[in-house]
C-alpha cells in the first residue's frame, strides 16, 4: 500500500515547528529507514501515518484514506505502529493476550487471530513465553511482545519507531530477520533508528531528516556516504562506511562483505 | 584504596532460583571509567542496582557477599545515604524523570532540593550542568515533551548535579544520536578525569574502547573477562558467546583469510585502528605489485 505525504506542516500546541513541509511518495512493499539527529522530527512524521498527528498544513494519504478523513481505530487496519518505548503500549496479563489484543479489535475472524498470534509468537521467538506476564519479561524481551502485537495485526504497512533501541547482539539480528520477513511478504516497513549500521545493513532506502525536512532521500549507498550533509543533523555514516571513505575507496560501501570486495580490488588495482 | 570493593556478591531476585548476579569480584578505584559489557539478561542492570544501592534496598530479594563505597557497606546503609555517594541514571529515562515537575529546570533541581541545598547554589549548579550536558535550551520544556535522546540528557543532568563519588549509568544513550552520544561519552570521561568514579553498562564497543579505562564482560551473572579495553573487545571468547562486537573487529576477521589483514597486527576495535590497519595492508602491497 502506497504512502503519499504532501507538504505536510506540523505545530506542536506549545508552537514547536516539528515538521516544515515534508513531501514523500513510499511505494507498495518498500523498506524504508528514517534517520537524523534527536528532535528533527522522525517520530512526529510517523504518528502522521496511523492519524496519532494530524497535519497543520498539507495532507496525508495512506492508500486512498486521507487521515483526516479517518478515526485512528480505522486507520489502525492499514498502520501498524510499534512504539519506542514498549511500556507505552503493553498492558495484558500474558503475552499470548497483549499480542491477540490487537486483531481482535480488527474483528479478525476467531481463525486468523489464532494463527496470526501465533505467527507472531514464532517471529519474535516468543513461544515459550506466551502465558508470561509482559511485566515479567526483560525490557528486551517486552520490545519482542511490542513488536508481536503489531505484527499479528497483519496490516500492509508497519512502522518501527528505534526498534533496536537497548537491544543487544542477538536482539537485534533477530529484528533484521522480522523485518527480511516483512519485506518478503511484501509489507511496506518504515523503521526509525539512530542505529546507522543497522540502518545500512537492512534497507534499501534512506530519510534523512533535520529540522523538520527531508535532508536527504535516496538509497543507502547514495544517502550514507554525504558525510557533510550527515553531519548537519548530527548523523556519522556508518563505521564500514566511514572506513571506507578513509582508505579512499571510490564507491560507497555498507557491509563488511562489500568493503572487503572493494578493498580487495584497490589491493589488486 | 578502592572507591567501590564488591567481594564474593551473589544476588537473586525475589522468587526466582537462578542468581542474577553470581560470586562477583570487583574492585574499582577512585577516577577510574569502567564500561561492563553482556547480553541483555547478563546481569549489567541488577550489578548497576546493587552498586546503586537499589539492591538491597530497594529490590528485596537476597544479597550475599560484601557490597563497599567509600568504607562503608550498602549492608549497614540505607538508601539515601547511599544515593548521596553512588548516583544512577537509569536506563530508560522515564523511569526515573519525576513527574513531579513541570521544566527540565526544575527536575534537575529536584535532588538538590531534596537535599536541603540554599536556592542559589541550586541555581548556579543547575545552570552549570544545562550547559555540560547541551540542554540549556530545553530549560523550561516540559520533560514530558522531549524525544527520547533527550530526555536521557536530563536523567543524566539530574544525577551528574548531586556531584555524586560514583556514577553508575545504564545504558546511558540507548535513544541518542550517534553525535549526541559521543558528546555524552565525552562529557563522562571528562567527570572521571576530575576524579569521579564511572560505572557504565553499554553495547557501543566503539566509544567504550576510546572512553573507557577497563572493560568488564558479564556472562550469566559471572565476570567472563575482564581488563583493558583493546584487549577484552577482541577477544575471541566473546564471539563465541554471542556478545555484540565492534564491525572494524568483524571486518579485520573477515579479512585475513583473504589476506587483506595482516595476521600478526592485533584486531581493531575503533576506526582510527582499523583504518591503520588496512592503510599499512595496502602500502605493503604495493612494492610486490611493481614488476
Amino acid at each position: 500500500m502506497n504512502i503519499q505525504i504532501e507538504n505536510l506542516t506540523f505545530r506542536y500546541p506549545n508552537g514547536v515547528l516539528a515538521l516544515r513541509g515534508v513531501s514523500l511518495h513510499i511505494a507498495s512493499g518498500e523498506l524504508v529507514a528514517i534517520i537524523g539527529q534527536n528532535g528533527a522530527g522522525k517520530t512526529t512524521l510517523v504518528k502522521h501515518l496511523n492519524g496519532l498527528l494530524l497535519p497543520s498544513q498539507g495532507r496525508v494519504l495512506i492508500g486512498d484514506w486521507d487521515t483526516r478523513q479517518y478515526s485512528v481505530a480505522k486507520l489502525a487496519q492499514r498502520v501498524g505502529y510499534v512504539f519506542q518505548n514498549p511500556d507505552e503500549q503493553l498492558f495484558t496479563k500474558t503475552v499470548a493476550d497483549e499480542i491477540a489484543f490487537g486483531p481482535r479489535n480488527l474483528g479478525y475472524p476467531k481463525e486468523r487471530i489464532e494463527t496470526l498470534v501465533e505467527d507472531a509468537l514464532h517471529l519474535t521467538h516468543l513461544e515459550t513465553m506466551r502465558s508470561m506476564n509482559p511485566y515479567d519479561l526483560s525490557p528486551t524481551w517486552r520490545k519482542m511482545v511490542a513488536v508481536a502485537s503489531i505484527l499479528a495485526m497483519d496490516t500492509p504497512i508497519l512502522v518501527f519507531d528505534e526498534p533496536t533501541t537497548g537491544q543487544d547482539a542477538a536482539s537485534v539480528a533477530r529484528l533484521a530477520s522480522i523485518i527480511a520477513e516483512l519485506r518478503r511478504r511484501g509489507k511496506t516497513v518504515l523503521t526509525i533508528t539512530h542505529d546507522i549500521d543497522f540502518c545500512a545493513e537492512n534497507f534499501e532506502r534512506v530519510i534523512v531528516m533535520g529540522g523538520g525536512q527531508v535532508l536527504l532521500d535516496g538509497t543507502a549507498k547514495d544517502v550514507l556516504g554525504q558525510e557533510e550533509i550527515l553531519a548537519q543533523t548530527y548523523v556519522d555514516p556508518p563505521q564500514i562506511t566511514r572506513l571506507g571513505l578513509r582508505l579512499g575507496l571510490t564507491e560507497v560501501v555498507c557491509t563488511p562483505q562489500e568493503f572487503l570486495d572493494a578493498f580487495e580490488r584497490r589491493c589488486s588495482a | 584504596m578502592p572507591i567501590v570493593k564488591l567481594h564474593q556478591v551473589t544476588y537473586h531476585y525475589p522468587l526466582t532460583q537462578t542468581p542474577a548476579l553470581q560470586a562477583i569480584d570487583l574492585e574499582i578505584e577512585e577516577g577510574e571509567f569502567v564500561a561492563i559489557i553482556g547480553q541483555n539478561g547478563a546481569g549489567k542492570s541488577t550489578l548497576c542496582y546493587t552498586l546503586a544501592g537499589f539492591i538491597p534496598h530497594f529490590y528485596k530479594g537476597e544479597l550475599q557477599g560484601l557490597v563497599e563505597v567509600d568504607g562503608v557497606s550498602a549492608q549497614d546503609s540505607n538508601l539515601s545515604d547511599w544515593v548521596m555517594k553512588v548516583g544512577l541514571v537509569f536506563q530508560n529515562p522515564f523511569n526515573q524523570i519525576s513527574g513531579a515537575k513541570y521544566t527540565v529546570f526544575e527536575e534537575v533541581a529536584f535532588g538538590l532540593e531534596n537535599s536541603g541545598v540554599p536556592r542559589p547554589e541550586i541555581i548556579r549548579r543547575v545552570e552549570e550542568v544545562l550547559q555540560l550536558t547541551g540542554i540549556a535550551d530545553l530549560a523550561d520544556r516540559s520533560p514530558y515533551s522531549l524525544s527520547g535522546g533527550q530526555q536521557q540528557r536530563v536523567a543524566l543532568a539530574s544525577i551528574l548535579v548531586m556531584q555524586p563519588k560514583v556514577l553508575v549509568l545504564d545504558e546511558p544513550t540507548s535513544q541518542m544520536d550517534p553525535i549526541g552520544t559521543r558528546e555524552v561519552f565525552s562529557v563522562i570521561r571528562k567527570m572521571a578525569e576530575q576524579g569521579m568514579t564511572v560505572v557504565m553498562a553499554e553495547h557501543k564497543m566503539e566509544w567504550i574502547a576510546q572512553f573507557a579505562d577497563r572493560v568488564i564482560a558479564l556472562w550469566e551473572g559471572k565476570i567472563l573477562l575482564e581488563g583493558k579495553p583493546h584487549q577484552v573487545l577482541t577477544d575471541e571468547r566473546l564471539l563465541e558467546k554471542g556478545f555484540g562486537v565492534s564491525r572494524y573487529t568483524t571486518t579485520a576477521r573477515l579479512a585475513i583469510p583473504r589476506k587483506l589483514w595482516q595476521p600478526e597486527r592485533p584486531l581493531p576495535v575503533t576506526l582510527e585502528e582499523a583504518v591503520a590497519g588496512f592503510s599499512a595492508r595496502l602500502h605493503s602491497n604495493a612494492p610486490e605489485g611493481q614488476p
